[in-house]
């Protein structure tokens, strides 16, 4: 099944300079496993040390944050389009 | 460089105010360096000393960019009690070494608002230039 992975500026040079990447898997974790076999250095700025997804990594199915979905478990389908989007956070702590 | 019009220098002002106590945020659109549209965001690390741009508003205005034809070309966020200028939060998340990010200090009674390049961890103030005010311009550019 494939879906369609947009991919913003700051990660595409751990994703082969790619814009958009068509992209297999049945769930968001799937997906992200199989991208980081491909591109083994894009998993540092995917996933955790422990798996999880990225603390300052959003990650869309279509319209929706998947945090607000299953996380890892969201399930994917033919056509949808993931797009991934670095957190903007900081502060003066 | 980055070039705005005073009402986004105002539009991030009223959005760190609004935000108190906690740090306000939000993203500017536009082209390289200048700014199109100032995009306020709740901050959803609800804090005084952090924040997070709502990741809602994030897809949205990504979107919203792209349709226009403009870009996103950075992010702003108040200081409500140190100076203008990049803490190591700030750079160790910095997420675009192509971004301008804006500081806004509420610290003093006067508002100081500065723009920053982090790449690799280095900071590098950029010179600001308000469109359409000279004066304010120059004294940036001291």
């Amino acid at each position: 099944m494939a879906a369609v992975l947009r991919v913003p500026t700051v990660l595409r040079p751990a994703m082969g300079n790619n814009a958009v990447l068509e992209v297999e898997g049945s769930t968001i974790g799937e997906v992200l496993a199989r991208l980081t076999e491909t591109y083994p250095t894009s998993r540092v700025q995917l996933l955790d040390a422990d798996g999880s997804l990225h603390r300052f990594l959003n990650v869309y199915v279509n319209d929706d944050d998947v945090r607000y979905l299953g996380g890892l478990d969201t399930p994917v389908t033919d056509h949808d389009e993931i797009t991934l989007l670095p957190a903007v956070a900081g502060g003066s702590q | 460089m980055l070039r705005i019009q005073s009402e986004h220098r105002e539009a991030m002002i009223a959005t760190a105010i609004r935000a108190l106590p906690n740090e306000g945020c939000g993203l500017l659109v536009g082209r390289s360096d200048e700014v199109v549209e100032v995009v306020p965001s709740p901050n959803v690390a609800d804090s005084a000393r952090v924040y997070e741009i709502d990741p809602g508003v994030l897809l949205r205005t990504f979107r919203h960019a792209e349709v226009g034809g403009l870009e996103v070309i950075g992010a702003f966020h108040s200081h409500t009690h140190s100076a203008a200028h990049p803490s190591p939060t700030d750079v160790a998340q910095a997420p675009d070494p192509s971004w301008h990010y804006v500081l806004v200090s509420l610290a003093d009674a006067a508002t100081d608002l500065r723009s920053f390049r982090i790449t690799g961890g280095e900071i590098v103030e950029e010179v600001l230039v308000f469109e359409g005010e000279e004066g304010h311009a120059a004294r940036r550019r001291r």
